[in-house]
């Protein structure tokens, strides 16, 4: 029973509410912080028995980890069974020194800083609070503290976003050295306020934003990163001191791994179900402080689905992906047509077929997977 | 009865120009119908015709109007069904020739009382819509007085609308139009001049009796086509059925036969008895064939088996209408249908996609062409993608084509007969303003877009018609439409070789704005054979990832995926390229001459 490796921790607050942020998040309420925390807690004993001991990873996710009340995050942290990587995200405005000594007492071993941008006239649109100098101290704070593993995130295909504007957050990304970067499409979500204020000007820009993924790619590879995920990358092991820096927490989620999740909206996935806690934090609260499971959708995953997922998160990575592990779910014909296409690329070795995607296999990822995916639901 | 007491007529006249309504006041007059039955339009039965306000079925009502039987044959007023125009006019002594006084004559109104005219028909004038403020009724009688060869004062002045001047009509109708002749002693004889199909009478017979007399239950034959059946009853239309025991000479009327399929009694044959048969059927059967082609497909490809049995339905009423199942590599299971003309094909569109619910896919309209192979076979072909690549000679059907425009607008209409190589035959002044300009025109040139340009070069004034007149031979080529190298079946056309660039330009040009960017470069071209004569390249996508995945959205991400396959089914396969349903319309629209 005990086999699950993974746990994700949900820390719903944050200062603010970002224009194109579509988590489940909370702004303000710091009189809830510590009821939150008792009720993670209290649901982490009520499910913990799935845990694995040690676990590999844990990661808290937000909202803003860091925006939760110090006390109360150093608690949680405390609190928290031991990981291989435990990793937390952070905003660059939240980071002190105070801060960065509260993460490394609480056995924190990777900080995943949320940069998007360093350009003061892109922070503006994204309505990030941090200004480009803030992202800077909070990695040297960070650093100083001791923290070894550092991921920046960034988004580009912002509005208003120029070619040079992204040449030149890679570039002040890039001097800061850090182990890890996500770089992600800014997907702007139909219905949202975001997309009503800038929805025109992103139309116009498709065009000339449609070459900046490769860019991107280029740049990052060009600097000895690894493009280990269609939006993460990571120092090579040979300039990192033979370190393998991949998330290993979303690793897990990409090869299909279990994984529990608490707290608000959290998703967990143990054994072929699917439950995902509901986000009203009321009803979170007072359920568990009534000893109480929260309340939750359950969706159940059949072979067909599993492999399906397999499938679509699989080929996300630069390793090969088990052809037997997907084989309920993948087109042949497609697959043939793929590879002759240059798409996709088939390989062999003692444990069976393999499949992977080729550079520009990978650039279209979504359109190949669609292709490659077999959905037994769908009528002909 | 009294051959001298029946009067057989018809009225010609133009789409608008007031014939439903004219004879919604006959039956109004005559007492056929009291005010509180009187729907408007009342011979009109289908929805369609009343709302296009055409006739397309003709049908046959009996009035009584001072001690004599007028019967009233409905004429469809279009090209397309001219051989049913020439049956009905065929079943009469007389005809009314309506104009209105506002718009004067038109090019089928032209066409219909030449017919007449041809037939032997006495013709009454008649202006209508006297009481519209833009009325010319001085104008329009000089016109028709000149048409007819006779004096002015002769054109009888009316308004249908209110009335005036109808019953001097009716009175005209019984001194002018002879009785009909016939023996009615002979072998019986009665033309076929329509039909349709009754659910559960099977075919009913429209019949002018020419010679002797049909009782019911009498064993009877259509002389043509050899079929036999029962006349299971006899009766007039006044304006509902109404059996009687017999028919006889000079008389209207139908004839419930029974049979279960209209194409076994085709209008213009002869119906005799079989007790006492005639020797030699009535002259002028034409068994009438298809000219215009299209493919027709189900936008759903789950709905062929309702489009097969819409078209069997229709089939039942509209012995003119041919079709035979279709594949398309692109387009999937449909039917290639053959239809008199281009209103014809409209009307069977609309009735399918009104009467029966269906989403359809039309192809552009192709003519028949006849090709004649290196074996020296000769073949007919209906769709352009069997057309043969190694030909000897094509030849296309000719059409003899009037088209009456005011006299300013000459020039813009001998430009397009020239544009769409056509010879012209003769110009004529029908008055000081009107002149009536004759050409020689390839039926496939009229099917693509003529009608609309001819309109909309003439500010909507000319009118128009044609004759079918033979098969010419023509420097026709196929042109093919390749996507991603592979023909697209239901886009190849035959057209002029000096308008084949252009054209395939066209159409290349357009699919590649419609057709989505793919994972590959996908080249768009338009061939003759093995030659390209125009191309266009969708360049390949550069990306298309989903920006983002973990643990939290998976089923979210799945679901958009599945979403993603599922529009992936719809789109049609060509290639190996993903083409969009909406792609094929846009270019079909593109093709096929827009809606009148």
């Amino acid at each position: 029973m005990s086999h699950v490796r993974h746990l994700y921790v949900h820390l719903p607050f944050c200062a603010h509410r970002c224009g194109y942020c579509d988590f489940v998040t909370v702004v303000g309420r710091h009189a809830q912080h510590g009821a939150y925390v008792d009720a993670l807690l209290a649901e982490l004993a009520l499910e913990g028995d799935v845990l694995a001991d040690p676990l590999e990873t844990v990661f808290l996710g937000g909202g803003t980890p860091t925006f939760t009340h110090p006390e109360e995050l150093a608690r949680l942290l405390e609190a928290l069974p031991d990981a291989e990587e435990l990793t937390v995200e952070a905003n660059p405005e939240t980071v002190t020194p105070e801060l960065a000594r509260l993460l490394r007492d609480g056995r924190v071993s990777r900080v995943s800083l949320g940069a998007q941008s360093f350009r003061p006239h892109l922070l503006e649109v994204l309505e990030r609070r941090a200004q480009p100098d803030d992202v800077r101290r909070a990695v040297y704070l960070l650093r100083d503290a001791g923290l070894d593993n550092i991921s920046l995130d960034l988004l580009y295909g912002i509005p208003g976003q120029s070619a040079a504007d992204l040449a030149s957050d890679l570039a002040d990304a890039l001097t800061l050295e850090p182990e890890h970067l996500s770089c992600y499409e800014l997907e702007a979500k139909a219905g949202t306020r975001f997309t009503h204020a800038h929805g025109d000007e992103l139309e116009r820009q498709a065009e000339a934003m449609e070459g900046y993924f490769e860019a991107v790619v280029d740049t990052l590879a060009g600097a000895g990163y690894r493009w280990y995920e269609t939006a993460n990358f990571c120092v090579e092991p040979d300039r990192a001191g033979g370190r393998d820096l991949r998330a290993r927490h979303n690793l897990a989620y990409w090869r299909g791994r279990d994984y529990l999740g608490v707290g608000i909206g959290a998703v967990s996935t143990v054994s072929g179900l699917r439950s995902r806690n509901l986000p009203g934090i009321g009803a979170y609260l007072s359920t568990l402080s009534a000893g109480e499971p929260p309340r939750r959708e359950v969706e159940f995953l059949d072979a067909q689905t599993q492999a399906c997922e397999r499938l679509m998160l699989g080929l996300r990575l630069d390793e090969p992906l088990c052809v037997a592990d997907v084989a309920k779910s993948l087109d042949p014909g497609a697959l043939a047509r793929l590879a002759a296409g240059g798409l996709v690329e088939l390989s062999s070795n003692g444990s069976g077929d393999h499949l992977r995607l080729t550079r520009r296999g990978r650039f279209l990822g979504g359109a190949v997977t669609a292709e490659l995916v077999e959905l037994a639901s769908v009528p002909a | 009865m009294e051959l001298d007491r029946i009067r057989n007529f018809a009225i010609i006249a133009h789409i608008d120009h007031g014939k439903s309504t004219f004879a919604d006041r006959i039956l109004e007059l005559t007492g056929a119908v009291s005010e509180r039955e009187m729907r408007e339009q009342l011979l009109d039965t289908m929805d369609l015709e009343r709302e296009r306000g055409i006739t397309i079925k003709a049908q046959a009502v009996r009035v009584r109007w001072r001690d004599h039987f007028l019967n009233l044959i409905d004429t469809p007023g279009h090209v397309d069904f001219s051989y049913e125009v020439s049956r009905s006019l065929q079943a009469c002594e007389g005809a009314l020739l309506l104009v209105d006084a506002s718009q004067g004559i038109e090019a089928q109104t032209l066409a219909n009382a030449y017919l007449a005219l041809d037939n032997d028909l006495e013709i009454v004038p008649v202006a209508n819509k006297i009481d519209l403020p833009q009325a010319d009724p001085d104008a329009a009688a000089a016109e028709l007085a000149q048409l007819v060869g006779e004096p002015p004062e002769r054109v009888l002045r009316i308004s249908a609308k209110t009335g005036t001047g109808v019953d001097e009509v009716l009175d005209a109708i019984v001194e002018r139009i002879p009785p009909p002749s016939g023996d009615p002693d002979a072998p019986a004889r009665a033309l076929v001049f329509d039909s349709s199909y009754d659910q559960y009478r099977g075919v009913v017979a429209f019949v002018r009796v020419v010679d002797g007399r049909f009782e019911t239950r009498e064993p009877l034959r259509a002389m043509v086509q050899g079929t036999s059946f029962e006349a299971e009853e006899l009766g007039v239309m006044s304006p509902v059925r109404e059996p009687v025991s017999a028919l006889g000479a000079g008389e209207v009327g139908y004839v419930v036969t029974g049979l279960k399929d209209v194409s076994r009694l085709r209008v213009g044959d002869t119906l005799t008895s079989r007790r006492r048969p005639a020797v030699e059927p009535l002259p002028g059967y034409k068994d009438v064939k298809p000219m215009v082609f299209a493919g027709i497909f189900p936008t759903d490809s789950d709905e062929y088996p309702e489009l097969r049995d819409a078209l069997e339905r229709l089939k039942l009423n509209d012995g003119s209408l041919s079709y035979e199942p279709e594949t398309s590599q692109a387009l999937g299971f449909g039917f290639r249908c053959g239809f008199l003309g281009l209103l014809h094909m409209e009307i069977v569109r609309e009735r399918l996609e009104r009467e029966f619910d269906l989403d359809l896919l039309i192809t552009a309209p192709t003519v028949a062409y006849r090709a004649t192979k290196r074996s020296g076979d000769v073949i007919e072909v209906h769709n352009p993608a069997e057309m043969p690549v190694e030909v000897d000679l094509v030849e296309e059907p000719y059409v003899k084509a009037s088209v009456i425009v005011p006299k300013d607008y000459v020039g813009p209409v001998m430009e397009l007969a020239n544009e769409r190589r056509g010879s012209f035959d003769h110009l004529e002044y029908l008055s000081e303003e009107r002149v009536l300009l004759s050409y020689a025109l390839p039926l496939g040139e009229i099917v693509y877009d003529f009608y609309d340009q001819l309109k909309s070069r003439t500010r909507g004034y000319a009118s128009f018609d044609y004759d079918l007149a033979g098969f010419q031979p023509g420097d026709l080529t196929r042109v093919d439409i390749l996507v991603g190298g592979e023909q697209v079946d239901a886009l190849s056309l035959i057209v002029h070789r000096n308008a084949a660039y252009d054209r395939g330009r066209q159409l290349v040009e357009r699919l590649r704005k419609e057709i989505p960017r793919q994972m590959f470069d996908v080249p768009v071209q338009a061939a003759i054979g093995s030659r390209v004569i125009a191309r266009e390249t969708i360049k390949a996508r550069r990306k298309d990832v989903l920006a983002k995945c973990y643990g939290g959205d998976i089923s979210r991400k799945r679901k958009l995926l599945e979403k993603q396959k599922k529009g992936k089914k719809r789109m049609k396969q060509v290639g190996g390229v993903e083409v969009p349903q909406e792609a094929f319309l846009a270019v079909l629209n593109l093709e096929s001459v827009r809606k009148r």
